[in-house]
């Protein structure tokens, strides 16, 4: 288990030096200037000229990359074009609220998600079942944006219970975290559900029944362990991407978040910013789903039993 | 003559076994009515989508404005109307780019397997380490905002899916005896790919396509909604949802009515997918 963690961990350098990369070279065939920008439009030649130099834009873009890889193994991710500020330490000042707003919305959608799937699959073809089906559809087809707008209009707008926007009480983080937790759910149930389905067919699930044991304990104690291992990854790809994609809500509920800082770089066209920011996204992203991979290695059986045997075939010389 | 009467034979058992999920009957006849929308507007729509009247800006239901106008007097229901061909366009011209892009990488990778396949997919591996909409966010403001590079950002964001999906196929339908068959007479690695491996192995990405039609008109509505796709004054579904957000307070139905329209499309095409999943699904056909 530890040679395949090594060799995951391995392989996202290059992983990064791509990305890296990718963001560069997107970067550099961008129309417009960085340098015009900053210079704006009353500067001279010259001055133009020497915010080229500084800014290191006259540099091959492989001296550029260099650069940028070397400075950014020092934690130095260059400083943003507008504020004049390191990128780093903003981003890390940010990082917490979006790291809060990913952690929240997942963990509401399992506390949602997983339940309602184990209860459609348990009344296959009821109305219970129908209903929860319809309303995980709806779900998955509603633009989160449009259903954070539509909270806002109700709880905040209409009723006054919570606020529009800011994270300076608990209450600001309810409506941004159920907008996005409520489209997660939705796709946890519907696999859940796909899966409870699949695993009560299953021989050692009638082999329980015929022992006697009460369908509570066949239920939760045989069929859920089995059904839950797929969603543990869709999960987990989730709350990647909610790391990295979540910057909508972020932008409507005012959060200040990584999101909204990347997303302001974009606009801005602020390269450093939007460089270091993708780039710690990704990275973040990556890790989210090594992590995963690990522990679907650790609870699943059959990939265990893989390296196990492996391992003893070493020992043994064959 | 044979080959014609074996399509029609097996598009028509496809069509069987579709008719019988009625839900995607009813979303396929949703998405006709939907694309007839979106080609007809200019017949359609009571107004053009453009026309200012700024003495009646932000009017309720009325005869004159079936849905009521916007913040500068431009009738909601024409730009609904209009809408609809931007979304569409967001949803299907990406997919369908993503699709073929990302088919031919897989057949490319899967046919010829080897350091051909490990390059193309430690490449893809790169692509997927970026979330899809930071991906498809940073595409669109770095190409600039415009519904033509929405469409490049969403298609080229959605490629890995296609083409690993594609690879995992052509993995599968390689080892058959008629691809064998195909070698054995000589025909060129080219020939056999396009004519013997796309066409058995295209199934699951049909399936995909179609549901991932829906999430391309998603990521185009959030694109316009961040100023980052449809510009003004054209209409788009995520565009008027932004547009209409600043007024919330006093006209909470200006939100609603783009917002129904891209849950019902995206709805359509989510259906419609379950639907083909199960119709092409072999084991699901007796």
């Amino acid at each position: 288990m530890g040679r395949y963690i090594g060799k995951r961990l391995l392989l996202m350098i290059p992983i990064l030096l791509g990305i890296s990369l990718i963001v560069l070279v997107l970067i550099d065939i961008t129309p417009g200037d960085p340098a015009r920008i900053i210079a704006g439009s009353t500067a001279t030649e010259e001055e133009y000229e020497q915010i080229r130099e500084d800014l290191g834009l006259n540099d091959p873009l492989i001296v550029r990359y260099t650069r940028f890889i070397a400075n950014s193994l020092r934690g130095d991710l260059g400083k943003s074009f507008i504020t004049k500020r390191a990128v780093w330490p903003d981003m890390m000042a940010r990082f917490p609220y979006t790291l809060l707003l990913a952690v929240l919305s997942t963990v509401l959608s399992i506390i949602i998600g997983i339940p309602l799937g184990v209860y459609a699959a348990t009344n296959q073809y009821s109305w219970k079942d129908n209903l929860a089906i319809i309303a995980s559809l709806f779900c998955v087809s509603m633009p989160a944006f449009w259903f954070a707008l539509l909270l806002i209009q109700f709880f905040a707008v209409k009723h006054r219970i919570l606020p529009m926007a800011g994270i300076e009480q608990w209450q600001g983080w309810v409506l941004p975290v159920v907008s996005l937790a409520l489209g997660y759910a939705s796709i946890i149930s519907r696999q859940m559900r796909s899966n409870m389905l699949e695993v009560i067919r299953q021989d050692y699930i009638i082999t329980a029944r015929a022992k006697g044991l009460s369908e509570h304990k066949v239920l939760y104690r045989h069929a859920l362990k089995n059904a839950l291992i797929p969603v543990i990854m869709t999960v987990g790809t989730m709350f990647g991407m909610s790391l990295g994609g979540a910057l909508i809500a972020e932008v409507i509920f005012s959060i200040p978040g990584l999101g909204n800082y990347t997303l302001t770089g974009l606009v801005n066209r602020d390269y450093p910013v939007i460089q270091g920011s993708v780039l710690f996204l990704s990275a973040l992203f990556s890790i989210v789903i090594l992590l995963i991979d690990i522990v679907f290695a650790f609870i699943d059986p059959r990939i265990r039993s893989q390296y196990v045997r492996a391992k003893r075939r070493v020992r043994e010389g064959t | 003559m044979s080959k014609p009467a074996k399509k029609k034979s097996g598009l028509s058992e496809t069509w069987r076994q579709l008719k019988k999920n009625k839900a995607a009957v009813v979303s396929l006849f949703i998405i006709i009515a939907v694309a007839l929308v979106a080609i007809f507007a200019p017949f359609l729509a009571p107004y053009p989508y453009d026309e200012q009247n700024t003495k009646r800006a932000l009017e309720p239901p009325s005869e004159d404005y079936l849905l009521g106008t916007d913040r500068l007097g431009r009738d909601i229901l024409s730009r609904l109307i209009y809408g609809t061909r931007q979304s569409l366009q967001m949803g299907v011209v990406a997919t369908v780019i993503a699709a073929v892009v990302g088919v031919i990488i897989g057949a490319v990778a899967g046919y010829y397997g080897g350091w051909v396949d490990n390059l193309l997919m430690r490449l893809l591996d790169i692509y997927q380490s970026i979330p899809m909409f930071l991906l498809c966010v940073t595409l669109a403001a770095v190409l600039g905002p415009s519904l033509r590079n929405a469409v490049i950002a969403i298609g080229i964001s959605m490629v890995p899916g296609f083409a690993r999906l594609m690879r995992a196929s052509i993995l599968t339908v390689r080892e058959m005896e008629y691809v064998e068959a195909a070698k054995s007479i000589n025909a060129s690695n080219a020939r056999i790919i396009y004519k013997h491996i796309i066409p058995n192995a295209i199934a699951p990405t049909i399936v995909s396509l179609t549901m991932s039609i829906g999430g391309s008109v998603m990521a185009g509505a959030g694109l316009s909604f961040i100023g980052l796709g449809v510009q003004p004054p054209m209409a788009e579904w995520g565009a008027m949802i932004s547009d209409a957000r600043n007024y919330m307070r006093a006209h909470g139905t200006l939100a609603l009515y783009p917002g129904i329209c891209i849950m019902i499309t995206v709805l359509a095409f989510n259906l419609l997918g379950d639907g083909l999943r199960d119709a092409l699904d072999p084991r699901l056909k007796n």
